[in-house]
This record gives structure tokens, C-alpha cells and sequence, in this order.
């Protein structure tokens, strides 16, 4: 059962709390005078935004790349998670002559808003009551994240930025730049995502919403004032997402009937089968790196975001007159975001006249393919990215070296 | 730009006589483009807006890997969403003959684009004639290299098969441009007849008035 110890000591916990208002990241902060306007209605001030860069930025400010984080991912993409101590979560992807190579490209990649390590938060301390925000932060959204983002492309002095690519929610943020900023991205990267939330997609994510909720700890959003910590609601929050990041075939594979260290079944409700006790890990050590309600900030981020919405429900009308070339990538197995999401932005973007190249990559690892070595996915990145920086007349990736 | 006159004999001669019906800086779509060979040389050779869509994994990744905008789509289904006349030309380069529905694929270029370009292999050239006739066996040869139980070709035509599926959509054939087996051109001023017993393969440039494309 999750009451096992969590592995968490308290000298990370004062750590992990102590990045949401002080990253060891870089960090922009702005003033009462460069508030950030909310789709929700008001606008928050002072607000900060935590960043990490990698490469140099070239004399004309062209050769710059957001790399826009998922869900629960963070602003270090290719350098090492301070509350973890694990390697960034991209650097298959980003690095010295990687498809986004960092001997070429000046790369961003920035906590979102509503995060918890180091960008403004629920976790973040309220600047009027001198506490932490908990629920009385507005909701944010996916445009609200890219707004913020924009404002810290623009304080580094960044007019265009040649790339901004992610995957899964990162790569809503990408459609979202090229939506909402269509003249200061050159291309964008779009893999493993959606242009909208689906009623599934909603409806796991409450289940998430609800775990953490319903956890005593939660205290009604206040539990960082009250020392405690809605761990175990936390944890089945994400054992239910991780399942949906996996597809049925990969889950089978890896684990099949197989027993935890037994046997035999133990006629209880230990953790008898390998899935149990992997996803009662996974619940476990995301609580050690992630805020409770940053976990409901950013999954309602994600459950509200509708392009088509916004443009009288016609998704072509979000890209009409765009000059930015995108890049879309699907996988076979991924029914988070399935393929079908992908084409009819694929179909949008060939109505509205946008350049756009689209793959869906073979891959049965579900969801979070995009995140795993498939040579295929990083094969079609770095052409894409050699062609965009050849018609951007700038320096591109390094030539792939096959094994 | 890299001239045309200059490109190594090594480019695909068909491909290379599509390069040369292509206007410069023009919009164009290759429908099946493979790997992208023809998007890129057209790229290359004659500075346009290309773009392809193209149903094989495989294919499509070559393509993207080359820089080009390319959609892994179905030319039977997907063309619906392009609009009319998007483009200056749609291109169909030796892929009609492996279409479920080639009338309504050709249809849909003529809708999409202001000109369109059709390469095929013909089926009514004298080899294939003698195989069928002499030795009784569908042809298998260096350009058509498939058994007939497992070819993506399903719907071979001749040279005259198409110029009257072209007049049945309402096409006017503004050029067409007939090669041997050799690769060479054959003269214009040969009948239909004799293209239709020695071309092994043609380039047709087509278009389509406004009242047709209404029909």
C-alpha cells in the first residue's frame, strides 16, 4: 500500500521547496510594472519565470529554440534536476550535436506557469499575504504559460525565435506560440500532442484532481502552511496518468501476469503483481519532485485548452496567413494523443496553405514515445530542423553520426 | 538555383522533364512523392514552394530527414482538404497506376491545382504487348519490376487510356511528352498510335478550365 516510507528525506523536501521561489535555474523576475495578464481575468505581478539555456546566442538573435516542458517536466531539458539529481529529461533530443544541437542553436527552456520549481506557482509565496499562493492563484492556461514565456523570449532580447518544439503539453505550447505569436516563431516542433483537450483526456485527469483532493493532507489546497503534505493522493494521481503514457502492448510486455518477488499470489492486496508495485514507485517518486497543486494547475491548464475555440471552432482559421513551417509527429501507439489528433492538425494547417511536414512514427511504447531513444523521431527532427535553418539562413544541426 | 542543363545524367530522365514543365518559384504538390527526389530537385532546380504527401512511412521520413514539407497522407482520401486551387501545379509522378480511384484522384489535382503534371509507365507499349501476346504472362521488366500478385499497381492504362480519362474530367492536354525504352523522346509529329506501341513512358501537362472544374 502507498503508507509504505516514502523515500523522500526532509532535507530534499526543504530543497524542493525551497526551488519554488529560489531555482537554482536562472530566473527572470518581473515587477508591478510588467504584470502577466490571465485568460481567467486578473492580471499577476510581481511574477517570475525560471529558465535554463544551453548554446550561445548568435549576433543577429536568430539562431534562438524554446524547448517547451510537458505536464510535470521542468526548465532543465539537458542539465541536471536539482531536487532529483537525474540528467535532463531531453538530452537524447537536446545537446552538442543532438537534432537540437547545442553547438548551434541558443536554447530556452523554461519552467511553465503554474509549476513548482522555480516559475510563478501555487507553490510560489503570494507576494500580498507573504504565504504561499495555494488555490488563490488564478487558473492559468496553455496561452497563459506561452504569454509568459513570450515576455522572457522578449527580455532576452529574442524578437524571433527560430524553433519552439515540445511534446505531449509542450507541444500544445508550441501550436499555442504559433497561434498567438505567429511572426516571432519560424517553425515549430509539434509531437505527441493535440490541438484540444478530448473528454477522455478531461476525465483522467479528474480522476487525478480528485486523488489529490480527497487526500487529508490536501487541507483544502493549504498544506505547505500546515507541514503536511497530500502525498498518497499525489501518488494515485499519477499511477492513473502513467498508465495512460503506456500503451497496453508495451504495459503487457514489460510486465505481463509476472509476481513482485513471489511465487505465488498472496491472496491479499500486497502488491503481488510487477505493474502494481512499478506504478506504486512511480506514484512515489513523483511526489518527492512535484507540487500537489502545480499537479492541479497544470492538468486543468491542459483539460481547458482549445485552439479551435477561440477562432469560431474552425481549427484552420488558428493558423490562417501563418508563414511559420511546423512540424507534426505522431506515434502508432499513443492513444493519450492518438494520430487521428495530429492529422486534423495536419489538415488545418494544409488548409490555411502552412508548410507542414507529418509523420506518424512506428512505435508501440505509447504516449511517451516521445520521450524514449526512437532514432526515427530524432532522425525527422534534425531534418526538419536542417531544412528550417538552411531556409532561415543560419547554421543547422550537425550531421547525424550513425553508429 | 542549380540549372536544370547542369543536373547529373544520374537524375531519373522523367523526373527530370517534370523539372522542366515546372514554371520557377511556383507552388507545387507532389502527390506520392516518395522520398522527396522530384520535391527536392525542384527545389533546387527551380526555386519553388514545394510540398508532398506521400502513404509510406518509410518514404515520408526520407523526405522529412531532407528537409522538405512532406504529409504522410493517402492520395485517395486526403486531397479532400486542400483547397481549390492552391497551387500552381499538382504532380502525380508514376503513381496513378497504384491509385484505387484514379479518375477521382485525377479529378481532385485539377481542383487543387491550376496545372497538373502526370507521369506514367504504358501499358500498351510493345514489350508489354509482346509478353502478354507471346508469351502469355503479365509483364515483369526493370520498369515494372512486380509480380502481379503483389504489385501496389492495380490500375494500368495506356497512353490512349489516359488521354481519354483526361477528356472525361473535362482536361485539356497542353503538352505530353512521350519517351522510349531507351529513355529518349520520341518525335512530336508521330501519331498516337505509334506513342501508345513505343513509348514505355509519358509526361502529361494538363489543365482544366473554370466551367469544367464546375461540372
Amino acid at each position: 500500500m502507498l503508507d509504505a516510507p516514502l523515500t523522500e528525506t526532509d532535507a530534499q523536501e526543504a530543497l524542493r521547496r525551497s526551488e519554488a521561489d529560489n531555482p537554482s535555474s536562472l530566473v527572470m523576475r518581473f515587477g508591478t510594472d510588467a504584470p502577466l495578464t490571465l485568460d481567467a481575468g486578473p492580471a499577476i505581478a510581481p511574477w517570475q519565470i525560471a529558465y535554463q539555456t544551453y548554446g550561445e546566442l548568435n549576433a543577429d538573435r536568430s539562431n534562438a529554440i524554446l524547448i517547451c516542458h510537458a505536464l510535470t517536466g521542468d526548465q532543465h531539458v539537458a542539465s541536471t534536476n536539482p531536487v532529483t539529481g537525474k540528467p535532463g529529461w531531453w538530452t537524447l533530443m537536446v545537446g552538442p550535436g543532438r537534432p537540437i544541437d547545442t553547438d548551434r542553436f541558443f536554447v530556452i527552456c523554461s519552467n511553465v506557469l503554474g509549476g513548482c520549481l522555480g516559475t510563478t506557482g501555487p507553490a510560489s509565496t503570494n507576494p500580498e499575504t507573504g504565504r504561499p499562493y495555494g488555490l488563490d492563484l488564478p487558473v492559468v492556461t496553455i496561452a497563459d504559460m506561452v504569454r509568459a514565456q513570450a515576455m522572457l523570449v522578449t527580455a532576452l532580447g529574442i524578437d524571433q525565435l527560430f524553433a519552439v518544439v515540445g511534446g505531449s503539453m509542450g507541444g500544445m505550447q508550441a501550436l499555442q506560440w504559433a497561434a498567438s505569436y505567429p511572426t516571432r516563431v519560424f517553425s515549430t516542433v509539434a509531437i505527441a500532442t493535440s490541438y484540444r483537450h478530448s473528454s477522455q483526456n478531461i476525465a483522467f485527469h479528474e480522476v487525478g484532481r480528485q486523488a489529490v483532493m480527497a487526500d487529508p493532507d490536501w487541507c483544502g489546497g493549504r498544506y505547505l502552511e500546515a507541514g503536511r503534505n497530500p502525498k498518497k493522493g499525489l501518488a494515485v494521481a499519477r499511477m492513473a496518468a502513467h498508465i495512460t503514457y503506456m500503451s497496453d502492448r508495451s504495459l503487457h510486455q514489460k510486465f505481463g501476469r509476472n509476481l513482485q518477488d513471489r511465487e505465488a499470489v498472496a491472496f491479499g492486496f500486497d502488491a503481488d503483481f510487477q505493474i502494481e508495485s512499478y506504478l506504486r514507485h512511480q506514484g512515489m517518486s513523483f511526489v518527492d519532485r512535484f507540487d500537489a497543486n502545480s499537479y492541479l494547475y497544470v492538468t486543468r491548464a491542459t483539460d481547458y485548452f482549445d485552439l479551435a475555440a477561440d477562432h469560431g471552432g474552425v481549427l484552420a482559421n488558428v493558423f490562417k496567413g501563418a508563414t511559420t513551417r511546423f512540424c507534426v509527429l505522431s506515434f502508432t501507439s499513443d492513444w493519450l494523443y492518438p494520430t487521428s489528433e495530429s492529422r486534423a492538425v495536419v489538415h488545418a494547417l494544409n488548409a490555411a496553405g502552412a508548410p507542414v511536414s507529418f509523420v506518424e512514427i512506428d512505435s508501440d511504447r505509447g504516449h511517451d514515445s516521445f520521450l524514449l531513444d526512437i532514432p526515427e523521431q530524432f532522425r525527422i527532427v534534425r531534418g526538419f530542423l536542417t531544412g528550417a535553418a538552411r531556409a532561415r539562413g543560419i547554421a543547422g544541426p550537425a550531421a547525424e553520426v550513425r553508429p | 538555383m542549380t540549372d536544370l542543363a547542369d543536373l547529373a545524367s544520374d537524375v531519373r530522365v522523367d523526373l527530370r522533364l517534370i523539372a522542366g514543365l515546372i514554371a520557377p518559384g511556383s507552388r507545387v504538390l507532389d502527390v506520392g512523392c516518395g522520398d522527396g527526389a522530384l520535391l527536392e530537385l525542384l527545389e533546387r532546380t527551380r526555386g519553388v514552394d514545394a510540398r508532398g504527401i506521400e502513404i509510406s512511412q518509410e518514404g515520408v521520413n526520407a523526405a522529412v530527414s531532407r528537409g522538405l514539407s512532406v504529409i504522410q497522407g493517402d492520395a485517395d482520401s486526403d486531397l479532400k482538404q486542400y483547397p481549390d486551387q492552391s497551387f500552381d501545379y499538382v504532380v502525380l509522378s508514376h503513381t496513378i497506376q497504384a491509385t484505387r480511384n484514379a479518375r477521382h484522384v485525377l479529378d481532385e489535382m485539377l481542383r487543387i491545382g491550376r496545372r497538373v503534371v502526370v507521369s506514367l509507365p504504358n501499358f500498351g507499349h510493345l514489350d508489354v504487348r509482346f509478353r502478354l501476346m507471346f508469351l502469355g504472362r503479365m509483364p515483369v521488366s526493370k520498369r515494372l519490376p512486380y509480380s502481379w500478385y503483389d504489385t501496389p499497381n492495380i490500375h494500368f492504362c495506356t497512353i490512349r487510356d489516359f488521354v481519354e480519362l483526361a477528356g472525361d474530367v473535362g482536361a485539356r492536354v497542353e503538352q505530353a511528352i512521350v519517351l522510349d525504352g531507351a529513355g529518349k523522346r520520341l518525335p512530336f509529329s508521330l501519331p498516337w498510335i505509334v506513342w501508345n506501341l513505343l513509348g514505355a513512358q509519358a509526361v502529361f501537362l494538363l489543365s482544366r478550365d473554370g466551367a469544367a472544374r464546375r461540372r
